[in-house]
């Protein structure tokens, strides 16, 4: 196959498994986010495709080759680390042109390359530049140009936002998106920010514990949770518990849903139910019944918490679709069926 | 708590003491050292007080012109081999473990404390034809019978190396601790082997911190006193040796003082070089 | 793999250039005769004992722990007033005896000998026992104030201004938050100065040398006259204790850290 494979991937710190057998095949051309919290081996499976750190167990294949055993600066890849890493001794174009010389490219292909690559990501002219003069959002740029240098097969970021400011982070979140469709080149984002995966990537791999949770369209992760973990890392959701009787229906909080089946032979399990499918209306024997705690008015969306047999569920209105509720006001919950994801405990 | 201005006199009580010490016993001392420069030999005292500038003229002879160069020229060679072993060697140390860290660093402290003296005999013995290294290679089959190394130049250079190299590797510590690791990532992912990455990132990137510390090692081994005297032979003495030799056997405090005067301006010279370097790699 | 072997095999080098004097040293130290020979001739650790027992060498060794103790214990009295002063203080001019401090230990060390040479023979207390106590204080004092400023500096200036909120005035703060923090700092400070002086020769030697016999003075004395194996078992005893002292250090505190790493966790 073409692209990259990571086959049983696993690498252990002393007794901690920092990854925990990784399987993954990515096609070339697509940009992949790797989005979890902190401590979830993100970064260790980055720098292990990197080469920087060696793997336990298993293999990374790149065009059906077994990459696991060439060293780093064998690989032909591409990287942006979190700190930048830019040479502080070089100047904008000597950074630029590091991957050549290191190759031995005359001195005039160096210059050809280093302006080719600042002209594309918007800083010409730049060249002569120290390092130590940029902006932040310079250096970012600097930074994304040196990696590119040897059009590389395989494009790497280690949370190469996280320096920024969030009005600047979005803006490069839509510059290397565009960036990385023009060259058509196969990315690896780490990131912990959810919303910065849902912007780039084509494929999401969210990862816990060491381990791939999901990976799939960004859409999908959203409206198809794999499991807890997922749906409540990924935007705000309701968890809220499900029992299925022996006839096979199922209900929440006491409530009948109806068209919602459990996987046969479990009769306990979770459903996820993003706030803004929740719908909130007069008490009525098709309702849950509950009780307003809190109402949040953000201006564009309304948050209303509500308690309802012992848990919170919170459901978020536009201005238009907005019941008009207080603190303490009685009030039915509908969970529409097609809405609710059925997800392991 | 803030930083604040000392507001009343009060405020400067815990100065007094440190302050009152420092000036009485180290900056009266240096004056009258150098006042005693310019002082009169007295054989049968110290010195008689005066002002003639015969203690600095003593320096231009030819005798003295080579004691300085011999010893400037040997503090250069020391400082060169102890940073390209050093250099390395500290690089390596900071990726290590933790602990194989701090068990290095207690064992170049403890070098780096030993006396000159200790550090002398230690490698006289070693140099020694009884107990030296060269039984070792008689006994290997090496060398026919064993050799004095001593007294000689490549005894004195290696006993200054060997008292240089713990001050060294500790005086790169800080700066190569602090390197940021994944600027040689960054030079891997590039395509430069380990090797070439730290000639053509880590040393260039501490070319200051390098030059520095090339001149405190050089004014380090300036100072060394002993190992001349125990490892080498008399036209191996350096400056520190003959002022020593001045002021405790020939008695000439006076001259002795001159000879110090011009060291402590070479070694300020060299320091305030290293301070301004310091200086030029903060800003940049 | 090849960098490992390298890497290890640099360090092994460095390790026996700086391992080897000391090893022939201790090898000699245990010769059963008064040979300078290595591998040594019979085993015998009588040369140990010789340190206590000869009169000579004892008066030497106390005459050098006594002068250790007390000039470190002086350089960390000058040095903590001084660190705390410029911590609490915006004085810029104060940073003059900061430069004081370290200057002495910058310089080549024989010029320091010879100003308090030339000072205490001005005074006339030329070879007072004392007088060495002061110039090993003076000469020593960068290691507690460069320690001690270390150790201010990790101080969060914020625990201050919680126990001033709490009611603690300044004397009050320093005897209950900032000294109990600094301690480890104090402590290593102390023992800088401490193995150091235990090793110093030019200074003592140059202002109470013809008075008095610290041990390096014993040793170089010694040397002039030829061979003894005391020498070498003195050489073995004292980079035990610095060995010791370091380790200690080592294991109560963290050396990393004040030699000059960031932080503890920076690896």
């Amino acid at each position: 196959m073409s692209g990259l494979a990571l086959q049983d991937v696993t690498k252990q710190f002393g007794d901690f498994k920092a990854v925990d057998n990784v399987n993954l095949s990515v096609p070339h051309g697509k940009f992949v986010c790797l989005l979890g919290p902190s401590g979830c081996g993100k970064t260790t499976l980055l720098r292990m495709i990197a080469g920087l750190e060696e793997p336990t167990e298993g293999a990374i294949v790149l065009d059906d080759e077994d990459i696991t055993p060439v060293p780093t600066h064998k690989r032909n890849l591409g990287m942006v680390f979190q700190s930048l890493a830019l040479f502080p001794h070089l100047s904008v174009g000597d950074n630029i042109s590091y991957a050549l010389r290191i190759r031995g490219a005359s001195r005039e292909e160096q210059k050809r390359r280093a302006e080719e690559l600042l002209k594309l990501v918007h800083l010409p002219g730049f060249a002569d530049r120290p390092v130590a003069k940029l902006s932040g959002g310079q250096r970012q740029r600097v930074a994304i140009a040196r990696a590119l240098a040897l059009s590389p097969k395989l494009f790497l970021l280690d949370e190469p936002m996280s320096a920024l400011d969030a009005k600047l982070r979005e803006s490069m979140q839509v510059e290397l998106r565009q960036l990385q469709q023009r060259l058509g080149i196969t990315t690896f984002v780490v990131t912990h920010d959810q919303r910065e995966a849902m912007t780039m990537a084509d494929l999401v791999v969210v990862m816990g514990e060491g381990r791939i949770r999901q990976a799939a369209s960004p859409i999908e992760i959203y409206r198809k949770p794999a499991d807890a973990f997922v749906a409540d890392f990924i935007g705000s959701t309701n968890l809220l518990d499900i029992s299925a009787d022996s006839s096979g229906c199922s209900s929440v909080l006491g409530q009948v849903i109806p068209d919602l089946a459990l996987p046969a032979g479990t009769a306990k399990a979770s459903i996820s139910i993003r706030p803004e499918d929740v719908h909130l209306g007069k008490p009525g024997p098709d309702a849950i019944p509950g009780t307003v705690t809190f109402v949040r008015d953000l201006g564009g969306t309304i948050e209303t918490f509500v308690e309802a047999g012992g848990t919170t569920i919170i459901a978020v209105a536009t201005p238009r679709e907005r019941v008009d509720v207080a603190p303490g006001d009685p009030v039915g919950i509908t969970l529409p069926p097609e809405a609710c994801v059925v997800v392991k405990a | 708590m803030r930083r604040e201005a000392p507001k009343s006199i009060a405020d400067y009580t815990p100065l007094f003491f440190p302050g009152l010490m420092l000036v009485v016993f180290f900056v009266v001392p240096f004056s009258t050292m150098i006042a005693v420069s310019f002082f009169k030999r007295d054989p049968a005292a110290f010195y008689t007080p005066d002002f003639v500038f015969e203690n600095y003229a003593r320096f231009l002879s030819t005798f003295f012109g080579g004691v300085l160069g011999f010893s400037l020229g040997l503090a250069v060679l020391v400082a060169v081999c102890c940073v390209a072993i050093a250099f390395p060697f500290t690089y390596l140390l900071t990726r290590s473990p933790r602990a194989v860290q701090t068990i290095w660093l207690v064992c170049l402290l403890s070098v780096l404390s030993l006396s000159e003296v200790i550090i002398g005999f230690a490698w006289s013995t070693l140099f020694s034809r009884t107990a030296g290294i060269t039984n070792l290679f008689v006994w290997l089959g090496l060398m026919q019978e064993p050799i004095a190394l001593l007294p000689g130049f490549g005894a004195v250079l290696t006993g200054m190396v060997y008292q240089a190299l713990p001050y060294t590797i500790l005086v790169l510590y800080p700066a190569l601790v602090r390197l940021d690791p994944t600027l040689l990532e960054a030079a891997r992912t590039l395509g430069a082997s380990p090797i070439r990455a730290f000639f053509n990132v880590v040393t260039p990137a501490l070319r200051n911190t390098i030059v520095a510390t090339l001149i405190m090692v050089f004014v380090f081994a300036l100072g060394s006193y002993l190992l001349p005297q125990i490892l080498g032979r008399p036209q191996h003495w350096t400056l520190s040796v003959l002022i020593t030799d001045q002021a405790i056997y020939q008695s000439n405090t006076p001259f002795a003082a001159a000879m110090a005067v011009f060291l402590v301006l070479i070694s300020l010279g060299l320091v305030g070089l290293t301070l301004l370097i310091g200086r030029r790699e903060a800003a940049a | 793999m090849s960098d490992t072997f390298l890497r290890r095999l640099y360090f092994v080098a460095v390790a026996i250039f700086l391992a080897a004097p000391l090893v022939v040293v201790a090898g000699v130290s245990v010769n059963e005769k008064q040979d300078l020979a290595f591998p040594p001739i019979g085993f015998s650790l009588s040369w140990y004992a010789q340190i206590f027992l000869d009169p000579e060498w004892r008066r030497a060794l106390i005459a050098s722990v006594v002068l250790a103790i007390t000039s470190a214990a002086l350089a960390v009295a000058i040095a903590l007033p001084l660190a705390w002063f410029l911590w609490r203080r915006i004085a810029p001019w104060a940073n003059v005896f900061q430069l004081l401090g370290v200057a002495p230990f910058i310089l080549p060390p024989v010029i320091t000998a010879l100003g308090f040479l030339t000072f205490w023979a001005t005074t006339g207390f030329y070879g007072q026992p004392w007088t060495a106590v002061i110039s090993h204080a003076i000469f020593f004092v960068t290691l507690p104030l460069v320690t001690l400023s270390l150790g201010f500096a990790s101080i969060d200036r914020s625990l201050v201004e919680a126990a001033a909120t709490m009611g603690a005035d300044d004397r009050k703060v320093l005897r209950t938050v900032v000294l109990p923090l600094i301690l480890p700092y104090l402590v290593s400070g102390y023992a800088f100065a401490f193995v150091l002086s235990l090793n110093e020769y030019i200074v003592a030697y140059m202002t109470v040398g013809f008075t008095m016999e610290t041990l390096p003075i014993k040793i170089f004395n010694a040397l002039r006259y030829g061979y003894t194996p005391t020498m070498a078992s003195v050489s073995v005893f004292f980079v035990a204790i610095a060995a010791l002292v370091f380790g200690l250090i080592a294991r109560f505190g963290d050396i990393r850290r004040l030699l000059g790493a960031m932080s503890s966790d920076a690896n």
